[in-house]
């Protein structure tokens, strides 16, 4: 496998929790089937910002037509997987664990960690952003570090006398053993203790280095990928990173819910790429950026139920922009379950090709099969 | 009395409440399990929270409106309770039906669920299953107020039966089409605006002009069902009973898979799973004669440290040992900072993550969220006057031999047991600190510090992370 970029590829994931409609973010604005459809929660031709002659950008997309106009964007249209599973709690499993039939607790960005750093060596390999760790990044064994503050994490930082903690941590440290024999819970505990130790030792330098002029807006996902941003200019060894937006469930008040959760969005991974150019370290980064479901064909008069056929984007200074793959077809005798968009490219061909051609690895192990790939990455 | 006595009466206040301070746990030692279970199946003569100064030293919880301190307050509640189980069943149930306050902002709602719970939480199945239809915080997050005759919305539907009542696998897409438009016209009244007086109450509301009078087929029964119907067919279903009873066994007993995993993974222990199935149908699904099943029950004795605490219960827990947030809250003692402290360790409560609520068991954890339990747990002894510490003094008597420095502990916390690792790191700090004076006022405060941090070591073990 080879990869498009010299230094070590670095991955950024960004979830929209939820469940996307991808009908309003990118509007097939021309087409009648999809006025005839959304009665209610249509975005008519005069608002979109036009990508070209039959698609348009949600108006509160701007800030992320932009980087698609610097050619930093590639639309994955119509992404999704056959039969789709319109549960979120499945939804969201099986595009974290490429396991749509079975359930599994292995993410594939965990098997991805692991590959990335067999011998462990860097609890700062994969960093998760926010409260919890996604099942993404999971996988029995690897080290992942997951940060809800930055600016105070760390053990025992509470205790304000250093020798008197760095005392208390050592006691910590061996009270959380060996980690064998113990029973799976206690090796799991065992093993993340330390790794907190370890990557709270490491990722305590960001902060203090980090200087920009990027003011990021005051929302949570902006926050999280400033602290994408913090760690990945630090030069920590961080290959993978992982955050999410939430609040795209909307069943019901679409029209006042969406527009704010793409303020927020386009705003923040605007702002994301321009601290990355900032610091001259966006030559080795890509971002995704998916929803675990696109929704119904038809609005119920106040927002979408769930579907399938979303689309998923990746962005980056890497990324040769433009549409990829096929909107899916607005024509009935297309849709999937007769309600739903079908899906025109499998997710786990968009996991390959970033595996493949930009991290480097062989994707069908983590993606369990082959699925067809696409080239989005620019030749060097 | 025997250790094991104890430790065992302290698992039951651990699982059916939120711990026990040592002097409760004293309270109670003349008292036989049986007798402590009844004592909180019925609670009814147990005096309610004495809450005037709780409510002086935080005066906006008179006003609905900020759910970060309506959450904390009831974390509050959690730690000073006589009535323990009410508050426990009632996060169970918000555990199960998880509704988030960031979809409606609308506190009252949020609140009026929650007591609810604590009023039917030991009902039957059914009982709360209809109270949860008409509920108005349900009704919004499941936009079922916008499930119209002419345009049904699923969203409540489907959840009520994948994650609320029988589990996936159990009703097709059809079944799930039909009991949606059973609830259509089941909304809530609009309340009065937010601006300018703040939250207003809202109620249940039956709009018989947008009921679909049409026939339904659901789970092979055909008529024309309205909402109650199909909860009356879902509770003849056996998948309910299992479905339950799995939720009750993996939030009081041991910790399951997570629930996206019960249609393919068996119960870790189907005898007891079986067991319970059978007492909920011999009482019509009945909750209370069920839970005084499993706390008798071998199953539930053997238990012990099976399941990871879940953030509410590590925080109520280590609270009731600091003797912090009491009756009469000290200055600093702001109940929203419970709801912080929950938050940051990953149970916002009032607002989980999704409707298929919070993943439990080990998932608790991962490096963020030890992180900040451990940073929790130790920080409620920084403070070295708290009573829980000098409440920990007393107990130790006046000399405390290096060599009896750890057990003593451990017995006061818990009773804890320790794996070989932590006992042996924690016995090399008891010796190195040797023999503790806490015969005088002074000698109390020079050596208080050595306590608090032996104390401050427990509760960053591994093993204070169990219930």
């Amino acid at each position: 496998m080879t990869t498009v970029t010299k230094k070590d590829p670095v991955f950024v994931v960004v979830q929209l929790s939820g469940g996307n409609d991808f009908m309003n973010t990118l509007v097939p604005y021309n087409n009648a089937r999809y006025y005839d459809n959304r009665k209610f929660l249509n975005i008519s031709a005069d608002e979109v910002l036009p990508l070209d002659s039959t698609l348009g950008w949600h108006p509160e997309m701007g800030p992320f037509k932009e980087l698609y106009d610097k050619g930093m964007v590639a639309v994955v249209q119509g992404i999704g997987y056959p039969d789709s599973n319109r549960s979120h709690f499945r939804g969201m499993d099986i595009w974290h664990t490429c396991t749509p039939f079975e359930v599994s607790t292995v993410g594939w960005l965990g098997s991805v960690i692991e590959q990335l750093d067999p011998n462990k060596e860097n609890p700062l390999t994969g960093v998760n952003f926010g409260v919890g760790l996604p099942r993404a990044m999971s996988k029995a064994g690897v080290p992942v570090t997951s940060v809800s503050n930055l600016d105070e994490y760390g053990l025992m930082s509470g205790i304000s006398a250093q020798t008197q903690r760095n005392k208390a941590l050592q006691i910590f440290k061996d009270m959380y053993g060996q980690a064998i024999g113990s029973g799976p819970v206690m090796d799991y505990l065992s093993r993340t203790g330390k790794d907190v130790i370890s990557g709270a030792d490491l990722i305590k330098v960001a902060p203090e280095k980090y200087e920009s002029t990027i003011e990021y807006s005051d929302s949570a996902i902006a926050k999280s990928l400033r602290d994408v941003a913090r760690v990945h200019t630090a030069d920590l060894g961080t290959r993978i990173f992982y955050t999410q937006q939430g609040g795209y469930d909307t069943h019901a008040n679409q029209l006042p819910t969406q527009p704010g959760l793409f303020r927020d969005l386009s705003r923040a991974v605007n702002d994301f790429f321009a601290d990355l150019e900032e610091h001259d370290s966006d030559d080795n980064v890509i971002m995704l950026i998916f929803s675990e479901f696109g929704r119904r064909i038809w609005d119920n008069g106040s927002g979408t139920d769930h579907g399938s056929g979303g689309g998923a984007y990746l962005v980056g200074k890497p990324i040769s922009g433009g549409l990829y793959s096929e909107y899916p077809s607005l024509e009935p005798d297309k849709w999937a379950k007769g309600e739903d968009l079908e899906h025109t490219i499998d997710y786990r061909g968009i996991y390959g090709t970033v595996l493949e051609q930009w991290l480097g690895l062989e994707a069908s192990p983590i993606v369990h099969g082959n699925y067809e790939q696409l080239h989005p990455f620019k030749i060097n | 009395m025997s250790i094991n006595d104890l430790a065992l009466k302290a698992h039951l206040l651990r699982r059916a409440g939120f711990g026990a301070s040592p002097s409760e746990l004293e309270e109670i030692s003349n008292k036989s399990y049986e007798e402590i279970v009844e004592n909180l199946l019925n609670p009814d003569g147990f005096d309610d929270i004495d809450e005037d100064y709780v409510r002086r030293y935080n005066p906006e919880l008179r006003y609905p409106d900020s759910h970060p301190l309506h959450a904390g307050h009831w974390i509050w509640r959690m730690i000073n309770t006589n009535k323990p189980l009410v508050e426990k069943m009632a996060l169970f149930w918000h555990q199960v039906f998880a509704t988030a306050w960031y979809k409606s902002e609308h506190t009252p709602s949020q609140i009026t669920q929650i007591e609810t719970f604590r009023k039917n939480g030991l009902t039957s199945i059914k009982n709360v299953l209809f109270d949860l239809c008409k509920d108005p915080a349900m009704n919004y997050w499941l936009d079922n107020c916008e499930n119209h005759s002419d345009q049904p919305n699923e969203n409540w539907g489907r959840e009520l039966l994948e994650l609320f009542s029988m589990g996936v696998g159990n009703y097709s897409e059809d079944d799930i089409k039909h009991a949606s438009r059973a609830f259509t016209g089941w909304t809530f009244e609009q309340p009065l605006p937010l601006y300018p007086y703040g939250n207003y109450e809202t109620s249940f509301v039956f709009d018989e002009k947008d009921h679909d009078n049409g026939e339904k087929t659901f789970l092979g029964r055909t008529g024309n069902f309205d909402g109650e119907d199909i909860v009356d067919i879902i509770c003849e279903e056996r998948a309910t009973f299992l479905f339950i009873s799995r939720h009750l066994y993996n939030f009081f007993v041991e910790d399951e898979p997570q629930i996206p995993a019960w249609s393919i993974e068996p119960p870790k222990n189907p005898e007891a799973i079986n067991a319970m199935i059978e007492v909920l149908m011999n009482n019509g699904g009945e909750i209370k004669p069920l839970m005084r099943f499993v706390f008798n029950s071998g199953f539930f004795k053997e238990s012990m440290y099976k399941k990871i605490k879940n953030p509410a219960e590590l925080v109520a827990g280590t609270l009731k040992l600091s003797g912090t947030y009491g009756i009469v809250p000290q200055t600093g003692e702001q109940v929203e900072k419970l709801y912080s402290a929950a938050s940051v360790m990953g149970q916002a409560i009032m607002n989980p993550p999704t409707v298929e609520g919070w993943h439990t068991g080990h998932e608790w954890i991962d490096g963020g969220t030890l992180n900040e339990r451990v940073n929790f747990a130790v920080n409620q002894f920084n403070d070295f006057s708290v009573p829980g510490l000098a409440d920990i003094l007393d107990r130790l008597g006046d000399l405390v031999p290096a060599n009896q420095l750890l057990d003593k502990c451990l017995s006061i916390v818990g009773p804890i047991e320790l794996g070989d690792d932590a006992y042996k790191a924690l016995k090399s700090y008891a010796d190195a600190v040797g023999d503790i004076d806490l015969s005088t006022e002074e000698s109390r405060s020079e050596n208080v510090e050595l306590v608090a941090r032996m104390i401050q070591l427990i509760v960053s073990t591994r093993e204070y992370q169990f219930a």
